[in-house]
């Protein structure tokens, strides 16, 4: 009987089996997989399935960093397989919930091993030395991996270089359900040979075998030969006694549902400022003139997928808590890297991360979070990046160049020093354009210059100082942007709130009615009342603790609306806005 | 669950299938089909007389010819084949458009047909072009005469039909008529205030085999027939690939089995309007 526990590590693959962006089709116990590795050399083995609608990822692509569907363009990430990208609603950031499902891989003696539940660890051999082995090919058999297993205990071969011989002694080193290690030796010649069969399904199988000792040229070959040969004849034997028995009912592996939340339409996910992340400072480097970098690891597991845009709360060791944008490009997802602009106003979190946060430090980092999602249905974008501004817009560069779409990066700065990152901007090419030392007049006739001309299927991304980002919305707007073709995220919201008002808030689908007097934000009351709302930056600029306003008249004091959203009055970000109005009802 | 399992959906038995292109038939040798589980032979008895035989019962079965196509019904017809208003109009071609077979559930072929966000990823350079991949947001409704509509529906074409010269944005309307049969209504290049139609007859052949056998009534300003065909066939061609690699092969109908989009409002209905018909043949019925 075919032992068919889902604890066991087997091979369901061959090193060899993944050339430079190739995605494989690895079978399991009957459960398929789509096995590929990414530019950095991580080895993904996911359920062959797309999510969305069951389209094998094995004819997907692979990009290097990202597996992307054929059938409706879903990109899902390296390591994380959460999907990055829809591209029937570029406008939308995908819920992070979206993940495809992962399996363990493991890279050894030249195979790739994984279980669906992984006990213990992948089977250790004493013998066999990582870098002085030989992988043959696999070969398939159409018979129980059980009955192959016992036919390679008979399994008679010469030792490696006395190949032309017929007389070695083979001898069975040891063996189990599924892998038998023999010996062949001849005079002085030994070679430990070691067979695992990997169980595709109820009568299917692949013997993988692995020879100790490293053998190149024409003795190589001669192996290579001399076991193909051997191993042919023995599937024809295994192939012939399984047909002898009743062929036995293919396996079934279960396909996980998605979460209930999945299988509806979707919704805006709910969380409040929680740090739920613990990640280490692995590094810490001069990324620029004024900026430090910070590459953030996790302690355990892997991060949460991100979508370029996307920004995480930092928890500070004295307090505070602030908010920097992910600089990395898809499929980068071992690590965050942020990077820091030390403010000369620094009302303490700059200076924090710049003299007190060193490499190996632990800090709690919120999941990421994306109110600056890209599109990626333009035929052309443009990025204009004000000093650390550019750490959104680069994160989005890279998504776009690795897709090959048509884009600009403008970057603002007083001189080459100041420049960041210049590792991953380098990547670009010509399609980063750094502007430096001009003067607020300069940068502003440099603007004009850059935005002239709009196109209609074109869009525009802002960051940078508030000045610039003024300038530069001012600008787009003369040059015939419409709103929804700009873009832009603030740093911070400089105005000055007026916290006077007060006034009653109504919660519709909550059924509570809430009084907001001078002083106090919404949020602040509604938090108090039990209502989880999410939140970051708490000062109008991020845009994550939006409400949409069903009756009565915002008073905005946020600098995330743009003003077409704040004419039509039915938005509000709960932390500064207020009423203008006695009663605001809000769809909360 | 064995490929061949019989059907016993009423509401399948009792309807009419497409199961031949007549073009396809010839009078010296018989043709063999299946249709819902069930092998059939057609045979010719000279030139125009079909008849349409049960291989495990050796019976009968009721047989018409309609639109190009030889109809079969293995119970008792309920209700007369779908009726093709278009197919009246005097300045239109009638063309069938090649049977093409596909290992999947027909009910996946339909929703395949009902897609748009697939354009630019598996017809590129023709019925989509990537970085033009936005579904906007259309109407789907359930009509007084059960049938589901959804309108309003709008896609930047390169090459939205065999005349177009260059790309626009095309304005679709579907219509799903019956659980196999589905009608797509497209804006006439030529004739803007006009509508080229495709109706697709699937057969069910199992429950993990179909045959579609698209039927166009297009008008026939400035196109022939064999343009119609050859680039219907382009097109079914390039979705074959990627519906033979669904899994599985049959639809799923529970919710939770895969993970809809607002892009794909109608599939979500069809699939719930399946439900409520109970429509089991070729899909995996909800868990209760």
């Amino acid at each position: 009987m075919l032992d068919t526990a889902k604890t066991r590590w087997h091979p369901v693959a061959a090193t060899y089996d993944l050339p430079f962006r190739h995605v494989f089709h690895a079978q399991l116990l009957g459960r398929e997989f789509a096995v590929w590795r990414a530019d950095d050399g991580y080895v993904n083995v996911w359920e062959n399935r797309c999510l969305h609608r069951g389209v094998r990822l094995s004819i997907g692509i692979n990009d290097g960093r990202e597996l992307k569907c054929q059938y409706h363009g879903w990109r899902y990430s390296n390591r994380t397989a959460g999907c990055t990208y829809i591209p029937a609603h570029p406008a939308d950031a995908p819920a992070r919930t979206i993940t495809n499902r992962t399996f363990a891989a493991v890279e050894r003696y030249g195979l790739i091993w994984s279980a669906e539940e992984p006990q213990g660890e992948v089977p250790e051999l004493p013998g066999l030395a990582e870098g002085e082995l030989l992988t043959l090919r696999g070969i398939p058999v159409n018979a129980p991996a059980d009955v192959v297993a016992a036919r390679l205990e008979g399994y008679r071969f010469q030792p490696n270089g006395r190949t032309d011989g017929s007389d070695a002694k083979v001898s069975v080193e040891a063996s189990n359900e599924f892998s038998v290690a023999l010996r062949a030796v001849d005079g002085e010649a030994s070679t430990l040979a070691v067979f695992f069969v990997q169980p595709v399904d109820s009568n299917r199988s692949v013997i993988r075998g692995v020879l100790d000792g490293k053998v190149e040229g024409a003795v190589r070959l001669a192996v290579l030969h001399h076991h193909n040969d051997l191993l042919s004849k023995l599937r024809d034997i295994a192939e012939h006694e399984a047909q002898a028995q009743p062929v036995p009912a293919p396996l079934e592996p279960v396909i996980d549902r998605v979460s209930p939340e999945l299988a509806e339409m979707p919704e805006e996910t709910k969380h409040g400022r929680k740090a739920t992340i613990r990640v280490e400072v692995a590094r810490k480097w001069q990324a620029a003139d004024g900026i430090a970098g910070f590459e953030l690891r996790p302690i355990k597991g892997l991060l949460p997928t991100f979508q370029p845009g996307a920004h995480i709360d930092v928890h500070l060791p004295n307090g505070l808590i602030r908010q920097y944008s992910i600089t990395n490009g898809p499929g980068e997802s071992d690590s965050y890297i942020i990077g820091v602009k030390l403010e000369r106003d620094s009302k303490g979190g700059s200076t924090c991360l710049h003299e007190t946060v060193r490499q190996g430090d632990v800090l709690a980092i919120s999941e990421p979070r994306n109110n600056f999602p890209l599109r990626r249905d333009a035929m052309k974008t443009i990025f204009v990046a004000g000093g650390i501004g550019i750490t959104p817009l680069l994160a989005m560069a890279q998504a776009l160049s690795n897709q090959s779409l048509n884009f600009e990066l403008h970057y603002f700065a007083q001189n080459e020093a100041q420049l960041a990152f210049p590792e991953k901007t380098a990547c670009l090419g010509t399609s980063l354009k750094p502007h430096l030392g001009l003067s607020p007049e300069q940068t502003g006739a440099r603007l004009r210059e850059i935005l002239s001309g709009y196109r209609s299927d074109a869009h525009l991304y802002l960051c940078g100082p508030g000045p610039m980002l003024e300038a530069a919305r001012h600008v787009a707007a003369e040059a015939g942007w419409p709103e929804t073709a700009v873009h832009f995220e603030y740093f911070k919201n400089t105005n000055v709130i007026d916290d006077s008002s007060s006034f009653e808030v109504a919660l519709a689908r909550s059924c509570v009615t809430l009084k907001v007097p001078a002083g106090r934000t919404i949020l602040d009351v509604m938090r108090e009342a039990g209502i989880d709302m999410p939140s970051s930056c708490e000062q109008g600029a991020c845009g994550t603790c939006l409400a949409t306003v069903i009756e009565g008249e915002p008073d905005h004091q946020d600098v995330y609306l743009n003003d077409a959203e704040r004419k039509s009055g039915t938005k509000i970000m709960t932390c500064v806005s207020r009423a203008k109005s006695a009663r605001l009802v809000l769809d909360l | 669950m064995s490929i061949a399992a019989l059907c016993s959906d009423r509401v399948l038995l009792n309807d009419w299938h497409v199961v031949a292109d007549l073009a396809n038939l010839s009078s010296a040798t018989a043709f063999q089909t299946r249709l819902l589980g069930v092998d059939l032979t057609i045979r010719s008895h000279g030139r125009y007389d079909k008849q349409i035989i049960r291989e495990d019962s050796g019976e009968v079965v009721n047989s018409t010819k309609r639109y190009g196509f030889l109809w079969a019904c293995l119970g008792k017809p309920e209700r007369d084949i779908v009726f093709v208003p278009e197919a009246e109009e005097g300045d239109r071609y009638l063309v069938t458009g090649g049977s093409i077979a596909v290992k999947v559930s027909g009910l996946r072929m339909v929703e395949n047909f009902l897609d748009m966000g697939h354009f630019p990823f598996v017809h590129t350079g023709w019925l989509g072009e990537e970085p033009h991949t936005e579904v906007a947001p259309y109407k789907v409704e359930l009509t007084a005469a059960d049938e589901l509509v959804a309108t309003e529906c709008q896609f930047y074409q390169p090459v939205a039909s065999p005349t177009a010269r260059e790309g626009f944005i095309v304005d679709y309307v579907y219509k799903v008529i019956r659980p196999y049969t589905v009608a797509l209504y497209k804006s006439n290049p030529a004739q803007k205030g006009r509508l080229d139609v495709i109706t697709l007859f699937v057969q069910p052949v199992d429950e993990e085999n179909c045959v579609a056998h698209p039927f166009l009534t297009y008008l026939k300003e400035g196109i022939d027939e064999a343009g119609i065909r050859s680039f219907m066939q382009l097109i079914f061609a390039q979705d074959k690939p990627i519906l033979e690699n669904q899994v599985p092969r049959r639809l799923p109908l529970d919710p939770r089995a895969e993970t809809p989009i607002r892009a794909d409002a109608v599939a979500v209905l069809y699939r719930r309007w399946l439900r409520d018909k109970s429509v089991t043949y070729g899909a995996i019925p909800a868990r209760m």
